[in-house]
């Protein structure tokens, strides 16, 4: 009854409530300043993922993530080019992400049983799921620089508005068609001296072509596939233009529409794509790296035995595991945003 | 602590998420290359079926997000005040998403309106208007 009584009065007189030596929220003040650290970061990437919606919404085309992500690293190796495989590498690595989630889940459940080793064999392994996180963003990031030519300001992505079909190196039509809504990669034009051997010989274009092919072979993915033009030079030519910064811009001919018989050129993807995308992940990418260095930092702390003296139930494991899964939980969005829709 | 069933629980917790969230994912990616056409060719060409695998990996991610705060972050076992604090404010999140894209639709409209007048052709056989000749002087003119 007595203690019955005693509850009853803390409720109800707020001087006792006053008098200090409560926690309302029952946690540390490091755990509430993560959760709030965290929220204010939520708010962060939800300012630039929906940044990244209102200009989608705002552009009558985007670059659709089945075409511009479709490569990975074992499609370049094992299974031949020109094998798409929209979607699969991005699926590995939110698994590699969700992986480590899950270990570190484990590595806070040794931390309240007081494990020193249990708890520094999991977070050695989320480490290692962390950093093949970043190993696999490295390569994507190196195959979308390097091999696609995307950059902060020139997207190479882009996306017919019109059906229609391309024209040749001589300017007539060709029978290569594609439809509204197709996507394509502007490719560039070989950098390895293969254009000037060849560049006296315009009246020889398709053998030009053939020749310059073998020393494309590598690069090309798009759907524009075989297309090498016989010049390399930037300027206007009859079957293409060549862009300042080298890049291929294919000319075709509109084929239904309003503007059904008119030429065009292949224009470049929305500009704003490349810079989201890499500002986007990378910031991501960033949270992932300092996470990693967090993490290492208090696993040789709890191998120290540094926690096992606080004797908190390794509180601060606890803390960066907030810190982990929070970024876990950001990919979800940046991989719904980017990857999925 | 070292209680045999309670570790059998934690074991059970550590499988049932990694095990969720791996298969929810594969959904997801599965219904985003059915809405691309990648397994049915020919579907991309209908919206509602576009629409209607947006919306479902929509609620997944969101299931997603759900999971890995209440039970991974143990939100679930957090003070009420606590989650309130935190929870609550991701509110104010709802109205920045329907402004935004809201704007971002208005923007199309206008770059979509801006470029059919641009295209329009325009009838030379017609008589001549009046401010038919004033055109812009550009760099050439004066060389």
């Amino acid at each position: 009854m007595a203690t019955e009584a005693a509850v009853h009065h803390d409720v109800e007189n707020d001087e006792d409530s006053w008098d200090g030596g409560k926690q309302p929220f029952k946690v540390s003040y490091g755990k509430l300043m993560m959760w709030y650290f965290l929220l204010s970061d939520a708010f962060t990437f939800s300012g630039f993922l929906i940044a990244y919606g209102a200009l989608r919404f705002s552009m009558p085309t985007w670059p659709v993530p089945d075409f511009v992500f479709k490569t990975a690293p074992f499609n370049n190796v094992g299974l031949g080019h020109g094998v798409d495989l929209p979607l699969i590498f991005v699926t590995f690595m939110s698994f590699l992400l969700i992986i480590s989630s899950v270990t570190m889940v484990r590595a806070v459940q040794e931390g309240h049983r007081e494990n020193k080793n249990g708890v520094v064999f999991w977070m050695l392994l989320t480490v290692f799921g962390g950093i093949g996180f970043l190993g696999c963003q490295a390569w994507e990031w190196t195959n979308l620089i390097g091999t696609e030519h995307m950059t902060v300001t020139t997207n190479p992505f882009g996306t017919h508005e019109y059906s229609g079909a391309y024209l040749n190196e001589d300017g007539s039509v060709s029978d290569e068609t594609f439809d509204a809504g197709d996507s394509y990669l502007l490719h560039k034009v070989a950098s390895h001296g293969h254009g000037d051997e060849h560049g006296g010989h315009d009246a020889h274009g398709a053998d030009d072509g053939h020749g310059a092919s073998d020393s494309h072979a590598d690069e090309d993915h798009g759907e524009s596939h075989g297309f090498v033009p016989s010049e390399t030079a930037a300027g206007d030519y009859a079957g293409y233009e060549i862009s300042e910064k080298g890049y291929i811009q294919r000319k075709f001919r509109i084929l239904d529409g309003d503007m059904a018989g008119q030429t065009e050129t292949q224009a470049f993807g929305p500009k704003a794509f490349g810079g989201l995308f890499f500002f986007i992940t990378g910031f991501h990418g960033f949270h992932v790296l300092s996470g990693v260095v967090f993490l290492i930092i208090i696993m040789l702390n709890s191998a120290s035995g540094l926690y096992e003296k606080r004797k908190n139930g390794y509180e601060m494991v606890e803390k960066i595991g907030l810190y982990w899964h929070f970024v876990d939980l950001v990919w979800v969005f940046v991989f719904l945003v980017f990857y999925l829709l | 602590m070292s209680d045999p069933e309670v570790t059998k629980n934690q074991l059970r917790r550590f499988i049932k998420g990694l095990v969720l969230l791996a298969v929810v994912t594969l959904i997801e990616v599965f219904f985003s290359l059915l809405g691309k056409g990648h397994i049915i060719s020919g579907a991309e060409d209908y919206k509602w079926l576009i629409i209607l695998t947006a919306v479902i990996i929509l609620v997944l991610s969101v299931y997603k997000a759900y999971f890995i705060i209440y039970e991974f972050m143990h939100m679930k076992y957090e003070a009420p005040g606590l989650s309130k604090t935190v929870l609550l404010p991701m509110f104010l999140l709802v109205w920045a998403i329907i402004a935004f894209f809201w704007e971002g639709n208005d923007w199309n409209k206008r770059r979509t309106l801006i470029k059919n007048k641009n295209n329009e052709q325009i009838d030379d056989s017609s008589q001549k208007q009046m401010g038919m000749d004033v055109r812009i002087l550009k760099e050439e003119d004066f060389q």
